[in-house]
């Protein structure tokens, strides 16, 4: 039974190290166009050679133990307490390498979320709702029109809330596709009308909780044009699985031309963008 | 008269055995009937649990697929023998919920605990007999009341409410959201009675987990037999003590949180709930100031400490198994001890690594990042000292040690993951995906139930006077442990292709629905299915194992596995006041195993003769 478990243990550190040596090349995180994907990426991979190591050499260990240690007829076993030596050094080696990723793994978070996005950054407003994604753009004159929730009316369109006295807020427009200029910034607003949901963009490796009654912040910068799915990572009622739409990259300067138009010119456009690239 | 003349000491603890059905197998306030009790309890409800993943692994492998039987199961649920979105996150929601609650919590602590901790340390009972008996019996009516939540449909009526609104069970995951969680029908199905029900449920459990933890912590410190000082105390002694500890200070967070969530409920009151909400076509107007937020810090305050709650038990037994199947003292008992305390300590201080993407301050979540980290040291110390026990033994490889064995291997399949979700910037990518679902499955779920395995296994013949069939008992874990593992290990590349949780279907390879990034991803999602009705299978053979064992088991004599703890020392199962009046007296500590020098290899606890105690730590 020894070598049974033994072999299993074995069985079980190969096969996973297999799985995820081969399995990558049809299974693994979708291609990443953020700025942040990158590192985030090769913190992932860093990670995933210490976890390797210790997760290969923990299963060989207990492998190697069960198969070995067997009992053999009468003999006693070996009557040790263990070793405050030993046990000191694991507990350092293992203390300095863990608190070593752990501020490694803080510097994508520190750019993204401690630092002010860019003064030029393209910027709107993201409302989320049961089942369905909202986007506030603020039109040519550049400024997001005032919101209030008295003024939601999700039978006339007026999903975001958008207060019709708000000169600034006449020319903005309300779409359910987020558009993004290429290689250049963007800052989005978060927002949610009724229970929270979560921004999820596994393309840009991102992901922020949206909340009711808050207003968060977030930057990134799109590196590819293309079409990218935002489905909800939030649990937010019966429809949640339902809760997705799509994230167009386009040129910077389609961009700015696109955002200019009024709401019912961009939703024009929208249909030929979404048919113009293919899903990622 | 003032002379009272006082009875013998050991005569006061000595009552007799109820002889009424109800007082012995039902109202008993004997830990030991306690115990089967919680234990019955939980195996029912993990048969519950079980059958509802088979189900939703069948939504998942298949989506939208009809199925026959589903419309003779579920005629209201189900009619057109599909599982809908509604059905499956109830589903999902009642799932976490009993497994997390009436089995992970249940089983080790109040099942195990209750059982062998007095008998362990020495003593006749528990401090609170009859409050044991009450936590049991609000436990189980906790588990009556969540069960009744599906069928909140039906019961609507008799309470004067509307019926048609609650489609179906709650919906809300068994971590229960606000403000989704605490605004009502008009959320959407599922938010009615099915959650006023289930938050219900849970505020009872909260109130039985912390009558049960005064009970433990009270009796391991103050009804410990002779000689039997707290560095001679099995480690899972130890175990039982921190989690007691640990549901003593998180439990009443959770039930004053599950308090204000019923009374934003049913009172109008405005505790998660912030103004102007704008829910399904309606401004809310009647609830205003709440913080959306708070909910999950105070569910998370105790749902950290939960999680250790359900494995620590399970990593004491594992300690003494690996000991008492290796022939060896454990190695390093001392850093064991000191180990669980660390685990238990932290635990505290790492909620918010559930909560990084939730709005939260940038900044916490760089400290509560740093903390999750070091929480690997200690658990690295386990394992490191679990393998050092094993390390060269004379190794008995029973049923039980297998199921320890293969605790060590899932703990650290399990909890190594969390290297990588403890990181903020890692996280980013990874959370509320099946990179977290099967992180959490493999160690607190399937090792924690290791635990419970390897328990059975060990103190079954204690319990019933019966040995378990070897034979089965060994099948079962070998496919158990390979079923585990082909389910959950590929569920962390599911979660880095970006697969959401509490989705009832990603991609539909039949209509084209779903999320295009995962088209890709059905193969390894029925691979995963299937592994999982193979391993709900092969359950069956435990559960045949347990009844013929009760029918037809062979004899079990007082101390089958040649172990040196206390309840070896009385009779299989033990007498009603477990030491039959004569309190034990303890000598040595708990792994005094191939002690050189003495007759054989292994000295009981009680053993006075033979070569003194030494301490090698």
């Amino acid at each position: 039974m020894g070598k049974i478990t033994g072999i299993l243990m074995f069985v079980v550190a190969i096969g996973t190290v297999l799985l995820f040596k081969f399995g990558s090349a049809l299974w693994w995180f979708p291609h990443g166009i953020s700025e942040n994907a990158g590192p985030i990426d090769a913190q992932f991979n860093r990670t995933l050679t210490v976890v390797a190591i210790a997760f290969v050499a923990a299963q060989i260990a207990l492998g190697y133990a069960v198969m070995k240690f067997g009992r053999k007829g009468d003999a006693r076993a070996v009557y040790t307490h263990g070793s405050n030596k030993l046990e000191a050094v694991w507990t350092i080696v293992t203390a300095v390498v863990f608190v070593f990723l752990a501020i490694l793994g803080q510097r994508v978070w520190i750019s993204l979320h401690l630092t002010a996005a860019a003064d030029n950054a393209a910027r709107a407003e993201v409302v989320a709702q049961q089942f369905q994604w909202n986007f506030h753009y603020p039109g040519a004159d550049g400024v997001l029109g005032k919101t209030e929730a008295k003024y939601i009316d999700d039978s006339s369109l007026n999903f975001v809330g958008l207060d019709p006295t708000d000169a600034a807020g006449r020319d903005d427009a309300q779409l359910t596709t987020l558009i993004v200029p290429k290689d250049r910034q963007v800052e989005l607003t978060l927002r949610s009308k009724d229970v929270i949901h979560s921004f999820f963009v596994p393309a840009l490796r991102f992901k922020q909780d949206t909340l009711p009654g808050m207003a968060i912040k977030i930057h990134f910068t799109a590196k590819e044009e293309g079409k990218y799915e935002i489905p909800c990572a939030e649990l937010c009622g019966s429809l949640h699985y339902n809760m997705k739409t799509n994230m167009v990259v386009i040129p910077a300067d389609e961009y700015d031309r696109l955002v200019a138009m009024p709401e019912e010119k961009i939703k024009e456009q929208l249909g030929e963008l979404l048919q113009r690239y293919q899903y990622q | 008269m003032t002379d009272v003349v006082h009875p013998v000491h050991g005569e006061v603890h000595r009552h007799p055995a109820p002889t009424s059905f109800i007082r012995k197998y039902v109202f008993s306030t004997d830990h030991k009937v306690i115990g089967i009790q919680y234990w019955c309890l939980a195996l029912f409800s993990v048969m519950v649990g079980m059958a509802m993943s088979a189900l939703m692994r069948l939504q998942l492998g298949w989506p939208g697929q009809e199925w026959g039987f589903l419309k003779t199961l579920m005629p209201n649920a189900a009619e057109t023998g599909t599982i809908s979105g509604e059905l499956y996150l109830s589903m999902l929601t009642m799932h976490g919920t009993i497994m997390v609650f009436f089995v992970l919590t249940t089983a080790p602590q109040g099942g195990f605990g209750n059982y062998f901790l007095p008998i362990q340390i020495g003593a006749a009972d528990m401090a609170f007999p009859v409050l044991n008996m009450l936590s049991f019996w609000i436990t189980f009516l906790a588990l009556v009341v969540l069960l009744s939540a599906p069928f909140a449909d039906s019961i609507a009526p008799f309470l004067g409410m509307d019926a048609a609104s609650n489609v179906i069970g709650p919906i809300g995951g068994w971590t229960g959201y606000a403000p989704l969680s605490a605004l009502g029908e008009r959320a959407g199905p599922g938010q009615g009675l099915g959650v006023v029900l289930w938050v219900t449920s849970i505020a009872l459990f909260c109130i039985a987990s912390l009558l049960g933890a005064l009970n433990f912590i009270t009796t391991m410190l103050n009804m410990r037999t002779r000689g039997m000082s707290l560095m001679r105390l099995p480690l899972t002694c130890w175990a039982w003590f921190t989690t007691a500890v640990l549901a003593l200070l998180s439990f009443p967070v959770l039930l004053a949180a599950g308090i204000l969530l019923l009374l934003d409920h049913l009172a109008l009151t405005s505790f998660f709930i912030p103004a102007n909400e704008y829910v399904n076509g309606k401004l809310v107007t009647d609830h205003a100031g709440g913080s959306p937020i708070l909910w999950q810090h105070l569910f998370w305050f105790f749902g950290h400490p939960e999680v250790y709650i359900a494995i620590l038990p399970g990593m004491g037994l594992t300690g003494h198994i690996l000991a008492t199947f290796s022939r060896k003292p454990i190695f390093g008992y001392r850093a064991m001890v000191y180990a669980i305390f660390a685990i238990g300590l932290l635990g505290f201080f790492v909620w918010g690594h559930h909560m990084f993407i939730s709005g939260m301050s940038p900044y916490s979540a760089i400290a509560f990042s740093l903390i999750t980290l070091t929480i690997g040291v200690p658990s690295a110390i386990k394992t490191f000292n679990w393998l050092g026990t094993l390390w060269g033994g004379q190794i008995r490889f029973t049923t039980p040690m297998l199921f320890a064995i293969g605790f060590v291997s899932l703990f650290v399949s399990g909890g190594i993951t969390g290297l990588f979700l403890g990181q903020t910037s890692i996280d980013l990518p990874l959370h509320d995906t099946y990179f977290v679902v099967g992180h959490f499955h493999l160690i607190m779920g399937v090792a924690a139930i290791f635990g419970m395995f390897a328990g059975t296994y060990f103190w079954f013949p204690k319990m019933f006077g019966k040995m378990m069939h070897e034979g089965m008992g060994k099948l079962h874990f070998l496919l158990t442990f390979i079923g585990v593992n082909a389910i959950f290990i590929p569920m962390h590349i599911m979660g880095m292709a970006g697969q959401t949780r509490r989705y009832s279907f990603h991609w539909n390879p039949v209509t084209g629905e779903g999320l295009h990034y995962l088209s890709n991803m059905t193969p390894l999602t029925r691979f995963v299915s299937w592994a999982a009705f193979f391993t709900i299978t092969v359950q069956l053979i435990f559960l045949v194992n347990l009844v013929w064992s009760l029918a037809k088991g062979k004899r079990a004599s007082e101390n089958p596995w040649e172990a040196t703890s206390l309840e070896w020392t009385i009779s299989s199962p033990p007498p009603h006041d477990n030491f039959a009046g004569v309190e034990p007296v303890v000598h040595r500590g708990a792994y005094e195993f191939s002690v050189p020098g003495a007759s054989k290899d292994y000295l009981m606890q009680t053993d006075a003769g033979g070569p003194a105690e030494v301490h090698g730590d």
